[in-house]
């Protein structure tokens, strides 16, 4: 293949800028668990994200989202495990912080504060912040610099704390629920923003929502957490072409189930419709059966109904 | 230049609607030889998507031939695209007018033509393989 000079490349063979190749590990955990007085929030979560990713983590109220994310910035420290970010343990030096920004869910603003204040702010207390790029993405988004943070719009706010962030220049951005308590107008115009930010830096990002289908199109990783475990995490892609929807007669559908994992089986009468993971090329190939493919969104709450599933990437998927 | 859309419903991926739609537009003319696509960060900028999701359409796009990535510039088209010559498309587009025009006629609807459309088309792709 003529065309694999650059392409492995973020952004390769279409004439933008080249950043060292990705291959590097953004996020890793391992074993990570967090007991808050009796209750453990998070138990025994294992995994690892490559660098370049936006990772769209998901989980219903309660499932150990903030928790997680709060770990990772190393604002809290674990009860048990370790995570590491670029392979830099958490909370040990000022430079393994550095590389990593915190957006948390209450948009850590000061309302009294202009949002020129607000800069300085952000330059006084971060050693690699990008003044130039923040002024200029407040001015592509007309955010007036001498405005009191209290008088913007929700979604300018959201603006101003996002840009902070990115003017941080982190490797690594986590966003706890970024898009919470905006109207779907905002949520779009963050996420638009968001996205620029990331084709000109190439950080990457993990933005925990519990509304998938904001995340559908920016996301290219998943990670699912229930009930303080790690479900799914893996590339989106890969998900989706491994999972399909097998509709078919009913009384078959238990010879379906014994040969591939369901994760979602529902039968009205004659028909089952069955959600499977039929991992990597294999198919069914019985003409009773016909076989969808299942949005991002089907995914999730399928596996989300079915809390003692998972889908995590294994050395070798065997099926028989 | 291209301006991208996206049909959420449609089912297909969406690195490869964008490719549709750059092939489409060079079938139509609206891109001609030398036009340059959207930078990645236009694209994302407008359409909220991720950008290795356009990085790999446009990658699709340079491994088929139909544009180039010119390191600091962009990414330009290289050739156009759509089978025959212009003349017999002016042909077959009036004798498509006349067949259209000949279903109203006949009280078929938009979706009823369509429909006879892919049916056609599908059972010609059969009969190509076969």
């Amino acid at each position: 293949m003529t065309a694999d000079r650059t392409v492995r490349m973020f952004g390769g063979g279409c004439g933008e800028l080249t950043p060292p190749a990705q291959s590097a590990t953004a996020l890793e955990a391992v074993r990570l668990a967090k007991r808050y007085r009796g209750t453990w929030a998070l138990r025994d979560c294992t995994l690892s994200v490559p660098a370049g990713r936006v990772v769209a983590f998901v989980g219903p109220n309660g499932a150990g989202k903030s928790t997680f994310l709060r770990l990772v910035a190393g604002l809290i420290a674990p009860t048990r495990g370790s995570v590491r970010v670029f392979g830099e343990p958490v909370g040990q030096r000022a430079e393994a912080l550095a590389r990593v920004a915190f957006l948390a869910q209450d948009k850590p603003l000061y309302d009294g504060f202009t949002v020129a204040e607000m800069l300085r702010f952000g330059h006084h207390l971060n050693p690699g912040w990008d003044d130039a790029l923040a002024r200029q993405r407040l001015a592509e988004l007309d955010i007036p610099l001498n405005r009191k943070v209290g008088k913007l719009s929700g979604g300018q706010q959201a603006q101003v704390a996002l840009t902070i962030a990115v003017a941080k220049r982190p490797d690594l951005l986590v966003m706890d629920g970024p898009l919470a308590n905006l109207d779907p107008v905002a949520r779009h115009d963050i996420m638009r923003s968001l996205m620029a930010a990331v084709a000109e830096t190439q950080m990457t990002v993990v933005l925990s929502s519990h509304v998938v289908s904001d995340l559908t199109n920016a996301c290219d990783w998943l990670m699912v957490l229930n009930r303080g475990q790690v479900q799914i995490s893996g590339e989106v892609d890969e998900l989706l072409a491994a999972h399909r929807m097998l509709s078919g007669p009913a009384e078959l559908a238990d010879e379906v189930a014994a040969r591939m994992p369901v994760i979602n089986d529902s039968r009205s009468g004659r028909q089952a419709d069955l959600l499977v993971h039929t991992g990597p090329g294999t198919s069914l190939h019985d003409p009773r059966w016909s076989a969808s493919g299942v949005s991002l969104e089907e995914l999730v709450l399928a596996y989300l109904r079915r809390p003692d599933t998972t889908s995590l990437p294994r050395p070798t998927l065997t099926t028989t | 230049m291209l301006k991208f859309r996206l049909d959420p419903s449609s089912g297909v991926a969406t690195y490869l609607q964008l490719v549709h739609q750059v092939k489409h537009a060079l079938r139509l003319g609206v891109l001609m030889p030398g036009d340059r696509l959207p930078t990645i960060k236009e694209v994302v900028s407008d359409l909220a998507i991720n950008p290795n999701t356009v990085a790999k359409a446009y990658r699709e796009l340079e491994h088929e031939g139909f544009v180039v990535g010119r390191p600091g510039m962009g990414t330009f088209v290289r050739r156009s695209l759509g089978g025959g010559a212009t003349a017999d498309h002016t042909r077959l587009r009036r004798d498509l007018a006349r067949w259209v025009h000949d279903c109203r006629e006949a009280g078929l609807d938009h979706g009823d033509i369509e429909a006879l459309v892919a049916m056609v088309l599908a059972d010609s792709a059969q009969e190509g393989i076969a």
